[in-house]
């Protein structure tokens, strides 16, 4: 197991490392010059000049890569172009409302969707199931901003029932009231993420359920709902966990669109911000950060399921 | 029988609704099983028999359904049972053991735990379960019970799991036990020992049994009464010993006819065969299911429906013509073959392939394992080579190595007519490439989905002969039909034809290079034998046009003897045995030979005793020291040689003229233990 | 041949291959899901193509007289804070989300199915390198990856735009791609291909792709719905759009401010040609998913 996690982790880093890589590239190679992007036409050779100066964009690529990242290592992200300080300082307050926002979303998103799933495989060809599959996907197909303005035009504007913004004003900050304010952006997100993770469960469970081993639990003379409960849902729920993972990089880009439509002060509302100014090493960092949170869920995602599953629990300590 | 039976189906039947369209899959069908007693339901894919073994525990698919008739258990209809009445039936007086037992067990659940439920549902506490599992267990002799409820199904050998199946079948101490095809996939040895395993705890249970297989073999060996099946219906019954020695259905008797049994050989007899394929499922009959392919077929036949006519004491068939069904004419296709080849280069016997230190070793997980080891074989033009060993022997590999479809390690040879060919495909010739093909065991997988039959054949010739499109395309129609596929399906996708057609035109494809030899993959085991024995008779028909020369690799002994001149058995990558046909059929044997040869249920009734082989065959990622067999072999102890068999591996050496074989202990030893 | 037995078979077979054939087409048109994506999708294709001539006014005419009036006879979506009217910016805003979202899917899938063969048909070393680049890639999200490209290029071009979606969508389908032959490749029929010779190139095109055509025309469809998505949260972002073009997001980021003082015309209908362009690809992806048994 041991060796599993480390060559698992060995793996991740590799990943990481290659994130860097390509962003780096991204932004060096490919046509386009840094410095005129975001001084504008204005700008005079001098003007620009200076610029790259300031910001490293005269020296070699690959002595740019590599003090790049060793910046990366010490935990520098660099200097936002804009506000001409270190981008961490801008970030990292970000981060934390919206990993609070995604926490909440989290929350709601995986009950629901595996519930849904799992009501869909029990009533498999049914008017609930074909609701549930196609409805479910269908939402998910439209744009989180769109689900938002939606959501906020019926129950903030015209019936008033959840507040239009995600951020409560000063005086009441309990962390009830937070939470209230965090619903629906919250259930924008469960509407696109919902119809992947109750699809994937779905199968995982008629799988189960149409397994010889299910068989098996019944021709012993176990009841329909005791077999379901013992047989099928462990067997069913394990792929679901990498399902899960696998949806954060959509979280993540989600969050953007909602956190601006709710007016909530998070990562993606400072990624807007870059977006409109340009300023760049913002977005390169916003990127970095993202990539390395969704490369340790699915790192922990993979170890958690070798853990759950006998088979490859087995195998690995092998 | 004044008793009431344990299990009677009076007049079932089942249909399957597919496409909106209910298809009738079991058709009025009646026996009894007594207490105590084995009844056997035999018949090809698609009889229904599996069915009918789900019906029985009122188990049926998701579009199945009951239409007719009742299913007793011990008097009681279970058709219309409660649920929760049916539960409480399977937990404590009926119990199933089906194909596939690595499926069958829930991968994420502890042996011991899955076992231990069936003692739950009885009532016993979680730790008295347990308790009753380790019982249960040796019952079925697994010999280490804790160490294998400890573990889980993926860490279980097929015979191993089936086992713990069984174990937990019995654990109710059942009434009646359903076994749908139990050792169906399991090696030829293990599938032995599963056999005598159920016989003896049948002895001592008074289990009565409902067995289904399609093997007429375990059938005989296993069963006191036995129904044939054709087509949903129940064609003939009786005691397995009448059946078998007076069968009076023309379907069972065809069915007996077209096996080929011990002392049967291409070069004296032609397979019978039964005529046609057996109709796809749910159609409609107005008279006799068998009437289409029937010998003794009369206008009657086809509207009316025959009634069960008694044979003799509780020997039953429903058939008109039941006095002549056991004299009827043969069956044999005479419609040879037209696929003219290249006259043939060299004279019959010759030699034309030389095998020498074939060897092969892949790496897993950056360990060499030595899949096969230090081979070397010969065929001459015009014979054939049968290949025989259980899973994990290296057969196919062998197959692979020789076609260059995996290159093989340095110091092997593959001599093809004096010509030394390269280790892969690609730096073969075309000419030498063409010159050897194979047929695969599995047409599906072997013919592309997305290809007209034509283009199939058409572009081996095209690319094999250098012909131009058009004449590959004219080519390959007459081969085709030369195979008799009919120029009406030339345009056909594979999925449209039947497994025996399929098989046709796999076989048309490996000889549209006019080769020299072909290897043959299990190229029926997965054909029904009513299909298998057209199979098997074209191929010899091909192979004495052509003096075409075949490797032919079968886990089924019967079909090796009747095709083989010569014969190697494998076990873990090594040839242990090599020689004429017959020498290595009647020994003295090789010990290895001498346990698969008497593990095997023949169909004759001749019972032989089983030499059983001890323990599971061992991984050839970590092959025992010395000799590979001396871990299990039935001929050791005693030997003499016994410090010999642990320490050193024995060569492959001539103990008579023609006659190789791998062991310490002399032929003269080994011949007279084996008599 | 002259058996009668082998050409009741045939007859039977012959049969049987047309009403196989026949029952799929059926299944396809039978399938109610199918039908409705159908047809909204070629509502909106036939809009992208004839827009312009259906549109009653020009996307940039205002008209300072009506701004902000709600939907009418005249101005059947409203007009939006500008003075032009919604409903000719919606119709008129079809075509740049067609083209970029088709343009964007089709570069995507023709890269993705190409690595996918290759990287799952000849394994080893190539396979490996290639997998870890691409397990990279969609680690990084599309959404984020896409601005930071865009923003560190040229800005806001389209075609810009649907390179970028298009190679982002790359490791995905050639994930899918690749799975599919790696079973593919296992099957004996590759064996029997390279039994006669054949070349690596015919046994991937020929032999190998028609087999994985079904999951790749599904994730064809599943990216197309994707890109959608995508293009319309971008615009909506200010990136990937000319600003101020008659496109969908660009009139929901500029008009949505005003649903709080009641001004929902100008955000909702944009925003519902959205979902229904989604959700009509969407169904057409879950008809397909069905009938080819994914």
């Amino acid at each position: 197991m041991k060796r599993f996690i480390l060559k698992r982790l060995g793996l991740s880093v590799i990943t990481v490392f290659l994130v860097c890589v390509i962003v780096f590239f991204l932004t060096h190679i490919l046509p386009g010059d840094v410095a005129r992007q975001y001084l504008g036409r204005g700008a005079t050779e001098d003007d620009l000049q200076e610029f790259r100066r300031l910001f490293d964009l005269d020296q070699p690529l690959l002595s740019q890569l590599f003090s790049w990242i060793s910046d990366l290592l010490q935990g520098d992200l660099g200097q936002s172009m804009q506000y001409r300080g270190p981008v961490t300082d801008l970030l990292l307050p970000a981060i934390g409302y919206s990993s609070k926002l995604a926490a909440v979303a989290f929350l709601i998103i995986v009950p629901i969707s595996i519930a849904g799933g799992v009501i869909s495989a029990m009533n498999r060809g049914k008017k609930i199931d074909r609701a549930i599959t196609v409805g479910g996907l269908s939402a998910s197909v439209i744009p989180e901003f769109v689900w938002a303005i939606l959501l906020v035009l019926i129950f903030g504007v015209t019936f008033q029932i959840f507040p239009v913004t995600a951020f409560p004003r000063r005086g009441d900050r309990d962390l009830l009231t937070q939470i209230w304010h965090l619903v629906l952006p919250s259930i924008s997100l469960l509407l696109v993420l919902f119809g992947y993770i109750a699809r994937i469960t779905r199968a995982g469970v008629i799988e189960a359920l149409d397994s010889d081993y299910m068989r098996t639990a019944v021709l012993k003379g176990l009841s329909r709902r005791k077999a379901v409960l013992k047989h099928v849902l462990r067997n069913a729920l394990l792929p679901t966990i990498a399902v899960i993972a696998s949806q954060i990089p959509y979280l993540i880009g989600g969050l953007i669109a909602v956190e601006i439509v709710f007016n909530y002060p998070g990562f993606g509302t400072i990624l807007k911000g870059a977006v409109d100014a340009r300023d760049y090493s913002v977005l390169q960092a916003g990127v970095i950060i993202s990539s390395f949170v969704i490369i340790l869920f699915q790192l922990i995602a993979d170890i958690l399921f070798a853990v759950l599953n006998p088979r490859i629990r087995q195998k690995v300590s092998e | 029988m004044s008793t009431t039976p344990t299990l009677e189906f009076r007049d079932l039947e089942v249909a399957y609704t597919v496409r909106g369209i209910d298809r009738e899959v079991v058709r009025k069908v009646s026996f009894s099983i007594a207490p105590g007693e084995a009844y056997g339901l035999v018949g090809e894919s698609g009889c229904g028999k599996s069915t009918a073994a789900f019906a029985a525990m009122r188990y049926l698919p998701r579009n199945g359904k009951i239409t007719g008739g009742s299913i007793l258990f011990e008097g009681q209809d279970i058709v219309g049972m409660s649920t929760h009445d049916i539960s409480v039936l399977r937990r404590s007086a009926i119990s199933m053991v089906y194909q596939n037992p690595a499926t069958a067990l829930n991968p994420t659940i502890r042996i011991g735990e899955q076992v231990a439920e069936v003692f739950e549902l009885q009532g016993f506490s979680k730790s008295d379960a347990l308790a009753q599992v380790e019982q249960a267990l040796i019952k079925v002799q697994i010999a280490d019970p804790t160490k294998v409820m400890r573990r889980y199904a993926h860490q279980l050998s097929g015979g191993m799991a089936q086992r713990v199946v069984i174990a937990m079948a019995l654990a109710s101490n059942p009434r009646l036990l359903v076994m749908d095809e139990p050792t169906t996939g399991l090696d030829a040895t293990v599938e032995a020992e599963v056999l005598d395993l159920v016989r003896k705890l049948r002895q001592e249970s008074g289990t009565a049994v409902l067995f289904i297989s399609h093997n007429l073999g375990v059938i005989r060996h296993m069963c006191d009464r036995v129904g044939v099946l054709y087509a949903g219906a129940l064609v003939e019954q009786g005691a397995t010993e009448e059946i078998f020695s007076q069968p009076s259905h023309p379907y069972t008797v065809g069915l007996l006819r077209c096996i080929p049994r011990g002392g049967l050989h291409k070069n004296t007899d032609r397979l019978d065969t039964i005529p046609g394929t057996p109709p796809a499922l749910g159609t409609h009959f107005s008279g006799c299911v068998f009437a289409d392919r029937c010998a003794l077929v009369e206008d009657k036949c086809r509207t009316t429906q025959p009634e069960m006519v008694a044979v003799g004491q509780s020997h039953v068939a429903r058939c008109f013509h039941t006095d002549k069904a056991g004299s009827m004419p043969r069956a044999i296709d005479t419609v040879t073959v037209s696929v003219s080849q290249n006259p043939n280069r060299a004279t019959t016997g010759t030699r034309l392939l030389d095998i020498d230190h074939l060897s092969k070793a892949f790496t897993q997980d950056g360990h060499a394992v030595h899949v096969v080891n230090d081979v070397s074989l010969q065929v001459g033009v015009g014979e054939t080579l049968g290949l025989v060993g259980e899973s994990g022997a290296g057969k196919t590999t062998i197959a692979k190595l020789i076609l260059g479809l995996y290159g093989s390690d340095s110091g092997s040879h593959v001599v093809l007519d004096g010509k030394d060919l390269a280790a892969t495909l690609g730096k073969r010739d075309v000419k030498d490439v063409g010159a050897m093909q194979i047929v695969f065991q599995n047409p599906d997988q072997a013919l592309n989905r997305r290809h007209s039959v034509t283009r199939i054949v058409g572009r081996a010739v095209q690319k094999l002969r250098g012909l131009s499109a058009d004449a590959s395309t004219e080519r390959a129609h007459e081969l085709l039909s030369g195979m008799r596929v009919e120029a009406t399906l030339h345009s056909a996708r594979p999925v449209q034809l039947s497994g025996g057609l399929k098989q046709r035109v796999a076989i048309s494809r490996a000889f549209a290079g006019a080769p020299q030899l072909v290897v043959c993959d299990e190229p029926t085991s997965a054909l029904d034998v009513s299909v298998q024995a057209t199979i098997l008779n074209l191929l010899v028909d091909l192979q004495k046009q052509d003096g075409t020369s075949f490797i032919f690799i079968s886990h089924d002994l019967g079909v090796v003897r009747y095709i083989s001149d010569k014969i190697a058995v494998l076990y873990l990558g090594r040839v242990v045995e090599f020689g004429e046909s017959n020498r290595v059929f009647q020994g003295p044997h090789h010990p290895y030979t001498e346990a698969l040869l008497s593990s095997v249920p023949n169909i004759d009734g001749s019972i032989r005793k089983r030499i059983p082989l001890t323990g599971v065959i061992p991984s050839p990622s970590n092959p025992p020291s010395g000799c590979v067999l001396h871990p299990r072999c039935p001929r050791m102890a005693g030997s003499g040689v016994e410090h010999l068999c642990s320490s050193a591996e024995p060569a492959l050496t001539e103990v008579e003229p023609g006659h190789f074989m791998r062991c310490h202990i002399p032929l003269d030893q080994l011949r007279t233990v084996q008599n | 041949m002259n058996d009668p037995a082998t050409s009741t078979i045939a007859s039977k077979s012959n049969l049987e291959r047309q009403t196989i054939r026949r029952e799929r087409i059926k299944l396809v048109l039978k399938d109610k899901t199918f039908i409705v994506g159908a047809l909204i999708l070629s509502f909106w294709i036939i809009l992208a193509i004839f827009g312009t001539v259906i549109s009653p006014r020009g996307a940039g005419d205002q008209d300072f007289n009506f701004v902000s009036q709600s939907p009418s006879r005249d101005f059947l979506f409203g007009t939006d804070a500008n003075g032009r009217d919604v409903f000719s910016r919606v119709i008129l805003g079809t075509r740049l989300i067609v083209v970029m979202a088709f343009s964007a899917t089709i570069l995507g899938t023709i890269l993705g199915t190409s690595l996918g063969l290759a990287t799952g048909y000849f394994k080893g070393k190539f396979d490996m390198i290639v997998m870890r680049l691409v397990e990279a890639i969609s680690a990084i999200p599309v959404l984020i990856i896409a601005l930071l490209a865009i923003a560190a290029l040229e800005g806001r071009s389209p075609t810009l735009t649907v390179i970028v979606i298009g190679f982002v969508f790359t490791p995905n389908i050639a994930r899918t791609v690749r799975a599919a032959v790696l079973g593919e490749s296992e099957l004996e029929y590759v064996a029997a291909a390279r039994l006669r010779t054949e070349r690596t190139r015919h046994i991937l095109f020929r032999e190998i792709l028609p087999n994985v055509l079904p999951p790749i025309i599904v994730e064809f469809t599943v990216r197309l719905g994707y890109a959608i998505f995508a293009i319309a949260t971008l615009s909506f972002l200010g990136a990937g759009v000319e600003y101020g073009s008659p496109n969908w997001g660009s009139q929901i980021a500029e008009n949505w401010g005003n649903i709080y003082s009641n001004v929902w015309w100008p955000t909702a209908f944009p925003a519902l040609a959205i979902a229904s362009l989604a959700v009509s690809i969407n169904l057409i992806s879950d008809s397909l998913l069905e009938i080819f048994e994914l």
